[in-house]
């Protein structure tokens, strides 16, 4: 199977994330791989290892986003591509689907597109659907199990009901979530090969399009606001009471 | 000169990192506890490769530098000790010295399994009456044609019950003047009959870890097995020492890092008389010293590294690495106690289990005081270093990555 | 403003967040609520109790299994046609996918997740978080329609009025051609809730062993006695973490004393949990423990000492008897949640 797995480079998770003068900063933070899709390229290695073909890992950053694309090297993918372009500053889901589909075409004889559910920076968890709807390619997202016999693949979705079964003919688009299973660690070897790697790099014009307009703004960034937390007594004559004035409270807090 | 790690150790670094956060730290305290080796501990550093990291592929391993190694056991250390000790003394002891004094036959017959993780070996050397007098070990190799007779007890051997292999010095000469020269170093198949072993318990630290001995009793070993010349097993365990400890060094400078990571984040959540313990001068001055001592032991043992890399022998370096980083950790794990204040005296927290690992380090693997009795020999001049018949050779990215 | 709702379901019953983006949508304009399904009709009424204005019904064997696909399509044709101003989902699996491409085949963008929304003139100001929520970030887009999600429970939901109606449209669905995905089947997934992603933990310290109206049973000692009666006050702790889908974490006295698997540990030296609600049972609040779950956005405690720490980080606390009060609990969540 020929897969192209979409990858995106983020501060790490446990970075302190803050507002300052407009921008946003991690501080000194190391740039990874988004932690989601470790889980798509394990899902797309495992893919390969039981039925053939090739993992091409693509992203879209910057001139100096390679840790990502080098880990999932590490990891075993076999080449990769670094997409950037200037004009892609501040581009929304939907130009970044346009560019990840361009450059599936451009690739060419690609059957699976490949996601994790969502990246841990913009939290948007659009792209995959997008990029499936643009390439006209069904999307199976959020799933925990993939099986292909040879002609069909199916997976097991992760809803909010439990899991549903769908299946789809080649090709396709699968986003990945955790309940998949844990991602393997690079290897040396993969380590060797990634840190020689030479990542070509393609810029819009190489995908012969030009940046799609953005229409998703960012007005205002925030630190979220700080709570002072003044701790309210709940009393009452019974404990039914109690409990009847305490489960009000809790449920208006809007966190049930 | 460059002092940055190159993208091959960072990725090497973190792998080991996260293997070592994710599998290890959320169990290690229950095995600890309970003085049993963790099941799959092994076996899995066996299956990442990390029991092979830095020998050629030819060889059976994952062809990465000496530098990968110390780095690998400052994370694996960071966890817990006793994954540490597997590598000083499978990696350091046993496979390394192969590597540098074993035949070709040798190589391919017991570097490979070991270096791919699907043998374990150990090295014995210490016994119930001999530990940092080495010439003077009383276990016995007698030559009889093809084969040697060993009688005799080894203790204090660290996978002694758990590993299928052992590089074992033993007295091969009763009446040579000098005792240096009455040793010769074999590779040992520990299943040979005549062979028992069994586990120490009992120790102060390193209790998720696998210490025993090993007893011999006419125990038939082929003279094939016998690495280098009779009389060479004194200087090939010098060697093995050498391997060992840079693998200490690199170890132990994870404790500290530790110790001082603990610090600080207990520091910074404890209050007293109105304000985090950190902001006090006396707590201040106990991380200060953490992170000072981490920053040098670090540096200490990446240059051992380097100097592996190089091909140059580095006795000196890793003595003063060993030396210091051991010592160091100790300390670190004692501030890091009192900085927890109570709570640092239970084993709910970390940092005691730090301070039991640290302290057998100054002992074993050349006891500190060995140590200051090398490094005062070169600064007196009265140490000479003579060249070695088998030299490990410098780390040549090609010949190690390469399979012909 | 003219406000579409698309109303998410699952086999005919709606879950409960697409009222709340009803309720929000009717604050900005007038609102069609879109009801894609098989013999969906039920929902139609609810959606006029809700609020709704009027309802877009397609009712069709060709929609009865969610199809990201299908339904993004038949939204997309029917806001070409119908020129909403907004439609809004809320941000669940299927409703996040459906904004997700309709977007795409309407030319325009999604503003996802939102936990507030403001109108300045006619363009929708989404504020909604990023980075795990460690920010915020206010929304906005400039294509029509616009189109956002809600998160669930960050919108209150409207009490329904019985009786209203509204008006009904029954649309056809579009012909989708062959179905690019076959739905094979559901199943219920077995996991429990694990403590790291739980939104809702309910903990139980040493507190919950003190329950002096119990008597153990024959022939156990004192230590047994104890973990017996640590036991039944554990059991009142699972079912108030039933009824609220929560999972159940513990102190390290709690588990120190045999009451529960160190897994349940919440602390510095246990698990480090962020959710939304945390209820602390006869836990006093030492700071190893704070230290785990001081980030929960509503700590609600329940003690019989006054002078626990844990009241001062709580936002909500009882002082008094747990072995009371948490079944009070139970049973009223139980009534609210309609469980």
């Amino acid at each position: 199977m020929k897969i192209v797995a979409c990858i995106k480079q983020v501060p790490d998770s446990a970075a302190k994330v803050v507002v300052e003068n407009g921008r946003i900063s991690w501080g000194d933070a190391p740039l990874v791989i988004n932690p989601w899709d470790e889980f798509s390229i394990e899902a797309a290695l495992q893919l390969k290892e039981k039925h053939g073909g090739t993992v091409t890992v693509i992203s879209v950053g910057g001139e100096n986003d390679k840790e990502a694309i080098k880990y999932a090297l590490a990891m075993g993918a076999d080449d990769a591509i670094l997409i950037t372009d200037p004009t892609l500053a501040g581009a929304d889901t939907q130009a970044i689907a346009q560019v990840l589909a361009s450059a599936i075409l451009k690739i060419g004889g690609v059957e699976a597109g490949f996601f994790g559910r969502q990246a841990i920076d913009n939290d948007s968890g659009l792209t995959p659907a997008q990029t499936a709807r643009l390439l006209n390619w069904p999307a199976l997202t959020l799933a925990a199990v993939i099986t292909y016999d040879g002609s069909r693949i199916r997976v097991e979705r992760s809803i909010e009901e439990g899991r549903q079964s769908v299946s789809a003919n080649l090709p396709v688009v699968i986003s990945l979530v955790k309940d998949y299973g844990e991602p393997r660690y690079p290897s040396f070897m993969g380590i060797r090969k990634a840190a020689r790697a030479e990542i070509p790099t393609w810029s819009l014009t190489t995908l012969g399009i030009t940046a799609p307009a953005p229409v998703i703004s960012w007005p205002e960034i925030m630190n979220p606001p700080s709570r002072e937390v003044v701790c309210e007594i709940i009393s009452g004559g019974t404990p039914d009471e109690i409990a009847e004035t305490l489960a009000d409270k809790i449920l208006a807090e809007k966190v049930l | 000169m460059d002092f940055s790690l190159s993208t091959e150790h960072k990725m090497t670094q973190r792998m080991v990192q996260d293997f070592a956060q994710k599998e290890i730290l959320p169990i290690i305290k229950e095995y600890d506890r309970k003085q049993e080796p963790i099941p799959f501990a092994l076996p899995r550093l066996g299956e990442l490769g990390i029991l092979g990291i830095c020998f050629p592929v030819r060889y059976g391993g994952q062809g990465m530098d000496f530098i990968s190694l110390g780095l690998a056991c400052e994370e694996l250390e960071a966890a817990d000790t006793s994954l540490r000790v597997a590598m000083s003394v499978h990696v350091g002891l046993c496979g390394l010295t192969l590597l540098q004094w074993g035949s070709e036959e040798q190589k391919q017959k017991f570097l490979i399994p070991l270096a791919k993780g699907k043998k374990l070996g150990c090295g014995a050397f210490t016994e119930p009456g001999m530990g940092s007098d080495i010439a003077s070990m009383q276990t016995t190799a007698r030559r009889e044609g093809d084969i040697y007779r060993f009688n005799g007890e080894k203790m204090w051997i660290s996978l002694a019950s758990k590993a299928d292999l052992a590089l074992v010095t033993v007295r091969t000469n009763l009446t040579d003047s000098q005792p240096s020269n009455r040793l010769s170093t074999f590779i040992v198949d520990l299943n040979s009959p005549g062979i028992t072993r069994g586990d120490i318990h009992g120790k102060l630290g390193v209790r998720a870890g696998s210490t025993g001995w090993i007893n011999f009793q006419d125990v038939l070993v082929p003279a094939e097995n016998r690495i280098g010349e009779e009389g060479e097993g004194f200087m090939i365990t010098m060697s093995a020492f050498d391997h060992g400890r840079y693998t200490v060094a690199s170890g132990a400078t994870g404790i500290v890092r530790s110790a001082l990571s603990a610090s600080v984040r207990y520091a910074k959540e404890r209050s007293a008389f109105g304000k985090p313990i950190s902001s006090n001068q006396l707590i201040q001055e106990k991380i200060a010293r953490m992170s000072q001592d981490y920053e040098i032991a670090r540096l200490l043992y990446l240059q051992v590294g380097w100097l592996k890399n190089q091909g140059v022998r580095s006795t000196l370096e890793t003595s003063y690495a060993k030396k210091f980083a051991t010592e160091a950790s100790f300390r670190a794990a004692d501030d890091a106690i009192q900085i927890h204040g109570a709570y640092g005296y239970s084993d709910e927290y970390d940092v005691e289990r730090y301070l039991r690992n640290a302290r057998g380090a100054i002992i074993y693997e050349g006891s500190s005081e060995i140590q200051t009795l090398i490094q005062a020999g070169y600064a007196l001049g009265e140490r000479k270093q003579k060249p070695l018949r088998c030299e490990m050779p410098a780390y040549d990215p090609v010949f190690w990555q390469s399979i012909d | 403003m003219k406000i579409w709702v698309y109303i998410d379901h699952f086999k005919g019953k709606a879950l409960p967040a697409s009222w709340e983006v009803v309720g929000a949508g009717k604050k900005l304009g007038t609102v069609a609520a879109l009801i894609f399904g098989q013999n969906v009709e039920a929902l139609v009424k609810d959606a006029f109790e809700h609020g709704a204005d009027e309802v877009l019904l397609a009712d069709d064997a060709s929609l009865a299994d969610y199809s990201a696909e299908v339904f993004s399509a038949n939204l997309a044709t029917l806001a070409t046609s119908g020129s909403p101003d907004i439609i809004m989902l809320p941000t669940t699996t299927r409703g996040r996918e459906i904004a997700a491409m309709a977007a795409i085949d309407l030319k325009t963008g999604v503003m996802v997740d939102g936990i507030a929304i403001e109108l300045q003139g006619d363009r929708l100001m989404v504020t909604r978080p990023i980075y795990a929520g460690k920010l915020l970030v206010k929304e906005t887009c400039s294509t029509k329609p616009q189109i956002v999600t809600l998160r669930g429970r960050a919108f209150p939901k409207p009490t329904p009025e019985p009786g209203k109606t509204g008006t009904l449209t029954k649309v056809t669905p579009i012909s989708g051609g062959e179905l690019k995905t076959k739905v094979e089947g559901y199943s219920t997934s077995d996991s429990g809730v694990s403590l790291i992603d739980a939104n809702v933990i309910v903990s139980g310290g040493r507190g919950v062993s003190n329950n002096p109206a119990l008597t153990p049973p024959a022939g156990l000692d004192e230590k047994q006695a104890e973990i017996w009666r640590a036991q039944q006050g554990f059991t009142l702790v699972k079912e108030l973490a039933s009824v609220l889908g929560a999972a159940v974490g513990a102190s390290r006295a709690a588990v120190d004393a045999g009451y529960v698997p160190y897994s349940h540990q919440v602390g510095q030296t246990g698990k480090v949990v962020s959710p939304d609600l945390y209820i602390a049972n006869g836990i006093s609040g030492a700071i190893q423990h704070l230290a785990g779950m001081r980030t929960s956005k509503v700590i609600v405690a329940i003690n019989k000492d006054a002078d626990a720490p844990i009241f001062k980080m709580a936002r909500f606390g009882v002082v008094g008897d747990l072995f009371q009060i948490l079944p009070a609990l139970t049973t009223v969540f139980k009534k609210r949640l309609g469980k």
